[in-house]
């Protein structure tokens, strides 16, 4: 830490930031997504920015107030909205009104699965549309904090206070609930299907084997996990809010239960946002104070994508071949870094 | 981000029928050019068209740390990161409870929670109480009762429905609580806006003094209604504590305690008890607050709590010929007062 020389990156970082197309968004940015070849940088309220690799951006109006939660399936982008709205925006930037809250209340959540399915919720509801457009609801006790499918299969998380509901939507049977002191504001199963993980209220997240339901405990944050990216063939899971990277293990058939999570790229400001390259074994990492790092897991190599000195780093992701970076930070100051 | 660009957020608390529901139209209907986002538990009751009326469902969580007083309000978490994303669009933040809440978990996300704090600071506990009713509900209701304790501000409303003797005596059974929150007498919530709002009263910038209201200051901004029944047999403002002309009454199990002394305190013998006496009693305690002066230190020191949450900072020098003097209050159920009294003494530098 002590060698880390305040208000920059220490010199020993080699930088690549002359290699990156700076993009003025004019508008907060919440998170980004790639379809096809150009970035959604999903704003805080109303709209969408398409930006290609040449910079130019499209600005998309998706919803009449507050955006509030997004996800993508690599070909479109879902929201939801303080409007009550559920959308979705294409790569040629059309949008889709998917559903409709009658009584305008707020859609928290939204997930997307692989075979065209959509999760979203409304308060403790949560919904399911199946590729066949078959709605489908289940309560939970409490506000729904966060949703994930399960690799495969129809089968959704819901995590909420006191732990997560695995709910078969196509299953008459009531879901199966995994319970955990506290509030779930986070979900993500292991790509392999073998482990479900929360962020939680608290600076802490929390793991399920599911094959046992045994519990892990992943804590000692300083901060609130709120990015979470699994590695390539999902050995690791990479999380924000400490100011390393915290890498967590899950080759083995234990994940981390019992082992010490690898810390990566330490810099004087808490990480924000963490994606990982979809092939190789290396992660983009965003910062408080408007880094971004580029890192080798192997063995914690570093380059320099962007310099500190502005708001905290919101949005990251990487296109499908791993060939763009996008990135912006909370207000709009947003990039694109060819590899 | 400084405190003074946080949104500010006012707490509207008050038991069933009290008037809540009045008051938070007349906010937002009356013409002061700002636009306020409102939280409200029940959609519908507002008269008002605004796309910043959100429906809460007063989700308490406890905190996993094993302390069954640390609650928050899940909601509360998700609805002011939600609102976030439209900053700008609104001046302030109302959130009202439902009239059997606790006021407590709303004040402790602001305490706990890091992102809240980010964007926003609490302003002020307003209660609103039923001058008819609230008698009877403070025998019957505990949860009218922790209103009252935890208000920075109370809006005594239906006034014109009671005799003035009867007022008199809710008064006084308000004052056997909480003798520091601002009180305004009003019927139908006709109250100005600047005495519930902007009130600041959890900034310990602001903390300036820590007296009993006395009504006449509470009226003096109050030109609405006519007060002429209000006017007591005194004329000071540093006396402290007992009747002036009101009736005293000590609540049997409510109460506030008050400690004052210019002797200057030892901070490594004081804040060792202050936690400790949170950290054991916190479940009694509803609100603190203090302004100490420390031994050897130029600065006033000064803190404030919710159940067992403080925190507390340097806030400006002692100013020359001001009595270097510090006050401390507690207000809370069943406070273990002669313990209290002890252990600050023993806090005094030697």
């Amino acid at each position: 830490m002590s060698d880390i020389a305040s208000g920059g990156a220490p010199p020993s970082i080699p930088s690549i930031t002359d290699r990156v197309r700076a993009i003025a968004l004019g508008a907060a940015v919440t998170s980004v997504y790639f379809l096809g070849d150009r970035a959604c940088f999903v704003g805080a309220e109303e709209s969408v920015a398409l930006v290609d690799a040449e910079g130019q951006i499209e600005r998309i109006t998706v919803h009449g107030g507050g955006i509030l939660c997004a996800a993508s399936d690599g070909s479109r982008v879902v929201m939801g909205g303080d409007d009550g709205k559920l959308v979705a925006v294409d790569g040629k930037g059309e949008v889709t009104q998917l559903a409709v809250d009658a009584k305008r209340r707020w859609i928290d959540n939204v997930a997307l699965h692989g075979d065209g399915a959509i999760a979203w919720s409304v308060g403790k509801a949560a919904f399911v549309r199946s590729g066949k457009n078959e709605d489908k609801s289940f309560e939970v006790p409490s506000t729904v904090g966060g949703l994930a499918f399960a690799p495969k299969g129809l089968r959704l998380a819901i995590a909420h206070y006191g732990g997560v509901t695995l709910w078969f939507p196509n299953m008459a049977a009531n879901g199966e609930f995994l319970e955990w002191a506290g509030s779930h504001l986070g979900v993500t199963f292991s790509p392999d299907n073998k482990f479900l993980v929360t962020a939680m209220h608290e600076p802490a997240m929390h793991g399920w084997r599911l094959a046992d339901n045994r519990h892990m405990r992943m804590s000692g944050y300083p901060g609130r996990v709120k990015s979470m990216a699994w590695s390539a063939g999902g050995k690791f899971l990479a999380t924000s809010g400490a100011d390393t990277v915290i890498m967590w293990p899950f080759a083995s058939k234990d994940g981390p239960m019992g082992k010490e999570p690898a810390m990566l790229a330490p810099l004087q400001a808490r990480v924000t946002a963490v994606a990982c390259h979809p092939k190789q074994n290396i992660l983009a990492a965003g910062y408080g104070d408007g880094t971004i790092l580029m890192v080798r897991m192997e063995d914690g190599g570093e380059l320099l994508v962007r310099r500190n000195g502005t708001p905290a780093i919101a949005a990251l992701a990487w296109n499908t071949k791993g060939t763009l970076l996008a990135f912006s930070d909370e207000e709009g100051a947003a990039g694109l870094l060819a590899i | 981000m400084a405190e003074a660009s946080k949104i500010p957020v006012t707490v509207l608390t008050g038991y069933l029928g009290a008037g809540k529901t009045t008051l938070l139209n007349r906010i937002l209907s009356e013409n002061h050019g700002k636009k306020y986002a409102v939280i409200v538990n029940e959609f519908g009751e507002i008269g008002i068209d605004n796309d910043l009326i959100i429906g809460a469902d007063e989700e308490v969580f406890e905190m996993n740390n094993g302390c069954v007083c640390c609650t928050v309000r899940g909601d509360l978490v998700r609805i002011l990161d939600g609102l976030m994303k439209r900053k700008g669009k609104f001046d302030a933040i109302i959130v009202e409870t439902t009239g059997l809440a606790d006021p407590a978990p709303v004040a402790q996300t602001f305490f706990v929670d890091e992102d809240v704090q980010k964007n926003a600071r609490l302003d002020a506990v307003v209660t609103v109480a039923d001058a008819k009713w609230l008698a009877d509900r403070l025998k019957d209701a505990p949860e009218a009762k922790n209103q009252i304790a935890f208000a920075d501000v109370i809006v005594l409303n239906k006034t014109d429905l009671v005799s003035k003797p009867e007022l008199t005596e809710v008064e006084a059974r308000i004052r056997g609580i909480n003798p520091y929150a601002k009180l305004h007498r009003t019927e139908r919530c006709k109250v100005e806006l600047s005495d519930v709002l902007e009130r600041g009263a959890f900034d310990l910038d602001r903390i300036l003094e820590i007296e009993p209201d006395f009504l006449e200051a509470g009226d003096e901004h109050d030109h609405d209604h006519d007060h002429d029944h209000h006017h007591h047999d005194h004329d000071h403002h540093h006396q402290h504590d007992h009747g002036h002309g009101l009736k005293h009454y000590h609540d049997e199990d409510m109460q506030s305690l008050s400690l004052r002394s210019d002797k200057p305190l030892d901070p490594t013998k004081f804040m060792p008890w202050l936690q400790n006496l949170v950290a054991t009693e916190g479940q009694k305690i509803l609100r603190s607050k203090g302004i100490l002066a420390f031994d050897g230190d130029d600065d006033r020191y000064v803190f404030q709590g919710v159940h067992m949450m403080l925190e507390g900072d340097h806030q400006r020098k002692w100013k020359d010929g001001e009595p270097r003097e510090s006050r401390l209050v507690f207000i809370g159920r069943e406070l273990p007062e002669q313990t209290i009294r002890d252990g600050f003494e023993r806090c005094f530098a030697s």
